[in-house]
């Protein structure tokens, strides 16, 4: 699909026509605290997304470890709720943003043939502010009274009346995050209007670029929401306000639909860019170009209007009118057009391929069958009758999981093999990274396919103790999720083999891979394309 | 390539995004502690939030006179003015997206939580159990629980600072324009002169809040009218105080002979983040105090 031009090939336009590029390559820590470079903030994006990653999942553990067996054996109640939270927390906020947020920065500027970001410093500041965010966050666990215990979606009033009083903390730090989320998503999107190089058209850019931009929008569209949200709970809960207090003609409810108005675009955040990848991925392996271009910017435009229009189904058991209920219902159903049109695409774009099957296509491969159960599951939970049984138990934690972890984050290992050769000029240990696929994709599917039983069952989530029948599948969810937990760390070790060594990476290590990425050598150059590549 | 490209601007190491990173971390940590100090006799939090209010001034006055000299050293392509424009009208759009919440939040009451609270649609037995006394009536000058206030009323003070406000996007408007034409003198007395009532309106809207607080007993307290009221009013005001410094340094840059008339991105920046105060007014205007 984009050719470029023959220059940018060899990488010769590098250097010549910028002053500051004759200054010597920082180095040390300097070199990270000041950067104003891409490629260098994706790095940091990705392994600050790791090392929450590793945080998160070391919750989980906790969590897995006492739902082990009934009763209460190694945490206190309070001490797991605060579990469930914070890895709730770390996991979207800490983990999977930020590593969409570092293959944008890694991935945009090469993708569309531009030097760096729209305002580099700004980058820099969205990246730095994020750690402090978090160290606030999870520096509150230690304090008097625990850190946040009322769920990652902190309903009124257990975030307001029943609050610890770390609550002040959390507030900010999510402030903190929403400040880092709007402003790396300003530059995304100033970026691609703005930075394409000459002849890279709007229906020409990768998808990835496509689904980022949309993405953006969402998040500047949103994340000001959640700051609103959670600056009525620190009022409500520090200076005496009612907005979720219905003795002050305040509503709990009205809790819930704010921060749904934020919270449904915010799932749609935390899955555009894997369509992007994905459909990366799945032509380069399959030696085809991608079935449907069109129809795919189309369908992900269409799933980020509707995502404004089907919050309410969070809460079908609130008491909401009827109409309602119906509308959003219907709308929610309504999404399972434009994604069922991306499911098909990707299969249409292997029919008849000659598909080979290393790491990043594996993942791929096992992200549209997994995501697609994670789709199917929420078609079940969209149906409002059928959501008053499944509503707050595990079929919802099952679900979410199926379309968070073997989507999401599926698709940003997918990611990181696919590019792994460009960032780090080796080509990563595929048997051990087939390793790490199987070992993942295995688990997965043990820890999180029978918490749709659990939950059918009746099993409430956020609970630490439940009844002796569900013993049984519990033990078997948490050796999943204990194996799983085990794998990522293969995943580390891919990546450090990778970078100290290996195999050299020519500049286009997949033979079916398009985009102006591939035309730069392995690894990618400090700075590209300071003079934009002309496509044709 | 033919055309002769300017290269795109791409700043070399920069300290300020991380100075501003601990400015904004202090500024997390010990707001938060102030907080949870309120009830007690606790000071580190007020200290700690002062030290990042400063560092972060500290980082906005050298990072912005960075990006100033930058500019009148000419490295600015007009692709990167683009960027620039581009940058602030997304910022616009997510400052929209702030107020839509809170807005969200009074439509909310309004339609839904108070007349519900009333008995309305299918709540009749939540009236019943909860608050059979209570009266659902906005402006909500009794509480469901029985705390009383006085509604503000849209003339006076109100009204006047609606003409402020107003007159004042006028004259920055006549500043623009004088700008564009050269016109310096006059591009200073109407930036000033724009200025002047931005300063006015928050001496106004500080009367307004001691005369609720003092004569009218409508707190932060009282209600979700009171919430709604302070929060929204409260938000617009701090963008007020910002949208006046904001133009206050422009004023400054001006006496100091910046911005050309086809060349001046952080005026236009300074002028579309006055509007959208002054817009967002108007609908405060509408919605809080008139209807």
């Amino acid at each position: 699909m984009n050719t470029a031009n023959e220059t940018t090939l060899d990488g010769h336009n590098q250097g010549a026509d910028n002053d500051h590029e004759h200054e010597p390559m920082p180095t040390g820590i300097k070199r990270w605290l000041f950067t104003t470079n891409h490629k260098d903030i994706g790095t940091l994006y990705l392994w600050f997304s790791f090392i929450m990653f590793l945080t998160g999942g070391a919750m989980a553990m906790v969590i897995r470890a006492e739902l082990f067996q009934p009763g209460l054996q190694l945490v206190e109640p309070n001490f797991f709720n605060q579990m469930t939270t914070v890895h709730g927390l770390i996991m979207v906020f800490g983990a999977v943003m930020p590593a969409f947020t570092g293959l944008a920065n890694w991935l945009i500027p090469m993708m569309i043939g531009a030097p760096d970001m729209a305002l580099p410093r700004m980058n820099n500041w969205s990246f730095w502010i994020l750690p402090f965010a978090f160290l606030i966050l999870l520096s509150s666990l230690f304090m008097e009274g625990g850190g946040p215990n009322f769920g990652w979606t902190f309903y009124a009033p257990l975030s307001t009346t029943y609050s610890p009083d770390s609550t002040a903390l959390f507030v900010f730090s999510v402030h903190i995050m929403g400040i880092s989320s709007i402003m790396g998503a300003i530059n995304v999107i100033v970026t691609i209007v703005n930075m394409r190089a000459p002849g890279m058209t709007w229906m020409k850019l990768p998808l990835f670029v496509w689904t980022w931009l949309i993405t953006a929008f969402l998040l500047i569209a949103v994340m000001p929401v959640l700051a609103g949200v959670v600056t009525m709970v620190l009022t409500d809960k520090f200076f005496g306000t009612s907005f979720f207090d219905a003795a002050g003609g305040g509503d709990p409810v009205m809790f819930q639909h704010i921060f749904w108005f934020f919270g449904h675009p915010e799932v749609y955040i935390m899955i555009l860019p894997s369509f992007g990848i994905i459909s990366a991925i799945i032509p380069a392996f399959s030696r085809k170009r991608l079935f449907g271009y069109a129809s795919m910017v189309y369908a992900t435009a269409s799933i980020a209007i509707l995502s404004f229009l089907v919050w309410a189904h969070h809460m079908f058991t609130t008491g909401m009118p009827v109409f309602a209920e119906l509308f959003f219902m219907y709308c929610t159903m309504l999404i399972a057009v434009p994604t069922g049109v991306k499911i098909f695409n990707w299969v249409a774009t292997m029919w008849r391929g000659s598909i080979t099957f290393e790491t990043p296509m594996l993942f791929a491969i096992a992200f549209i069958i997994l995501f697609t159960i994670g789709g199917f599951s929420g078609l079940m939970l969209a149906i409002t009758p059928a959501d008053f049984q499944y509503h707050d138990t595990y079929f919802v934690v099952a679900h979410f999981h199926y379309v968070l972890v073997t989507g999401a984050i599926f698709s940003i290992m997918a990611a990181a093999y696919y590019w792994l050769p460009k960032w780090t000029g080796h080509m990563y240990d595929e048997r051990l990274a087939q390793w790490h696929f199987w070992s993942s994709v295995i688990s997965v599917n043990v820890l999180f396919f029978p918490m749709h039983f659990l939950g059918l069952a009746g099993m409430p989530r956020r609970i630490p103790d439940y009844a002796i029948q569900f013993a049984d599948v519990n033990q078997i969810v948490s050796i999943g999720g204990f194996a799983f937990g085990l794998a990522q760390l293969i995943f580390l070790a891919v990546v450090i083999k990778c970078i100290r060594g290996g195999k050299q990476a020519p500049a286009k290590p997949w033979e079916g891979s398009e985009g102006l990425e591939w035309t730069i050598p392995s690894p990618a150059p400090y700075h590209t394309f300071s003079t934009p590549p002309e496509i044709k | 390539m033919t055309t002769k490209h300017q290269p795109y601007y791409v700043p070399s190491q920069s300290a300020w995004p991380i100075i501003g990173a601990v400015g904004l971390f202090l500024i997390a940590v010990g707001a938060g502690q102030y907080i949870q100090q309120l009830k007690t006799d606790g000071t580190s939090g007020g200290y700690i939030l002062t030290a990042g209010i400063g560092v972060i001034l500290f980082m906005i006055f050298g990072w912005f006179r960075a990006v100033i000299q930058e500019s009148m050293a000419g490295l600015y392509s007009s692709q990167m003015d683009r960027s620039f424009r581009q940058g602030m009208s997304w910022f616009i759009f997510s400052e929209v997206m702030f107020f839509a919440a809170f807005f969200g939040a009074l439509f909310y009451a309004r339609m839904i939580a108070v007349p519900w609270l009333g008995g309305a649609a299918n709540n009749a037995m939540t009236h019943e159990v909860l608050w059979p006394n209570f009266v659902a009536i906005w402006p909500l000058e009794t509480t469901p629980s029985g705390e009383t206030t006085q509604a503000m009323p849209w003339s006076g003070l109100p009204l006047i600072n609606t003409i402020i406000l107003l007159i004042s996007s006028v004259t920055l408007h006549f500043a623009h324009v004088s700008l564009e034409k050269s016109k310096r003198t006059a591009l200073t007395i109407w930036l000033g002169l724009t200025i002047l009532l931005g300063l006015v309106f928050l001496v106004l809207q500080a009367e307004e809040y001691i005369y609720a607080y003092q004569e009218m007993g409508l707190t932060l307290s009282s209600g979700i009218y009171g919430n709604t009221f302070y929060l929204l009013t409260g938000f617009h005001g701090m963008h007020v105080t910002l949208g006046t410094v904001f133009l206050l340094v422009l004023l400054l840059r001006v006496l100091k002979g910046h911005f050309t008339p086809d060349k001046h991105f952080a005026f236009q920046a300074g002028s579309w983040y006055w509007h959208f105060v002054d817009v967002v007014w108007l609908c405060l205007f509408a919605f809080v105090y008139v209807l």
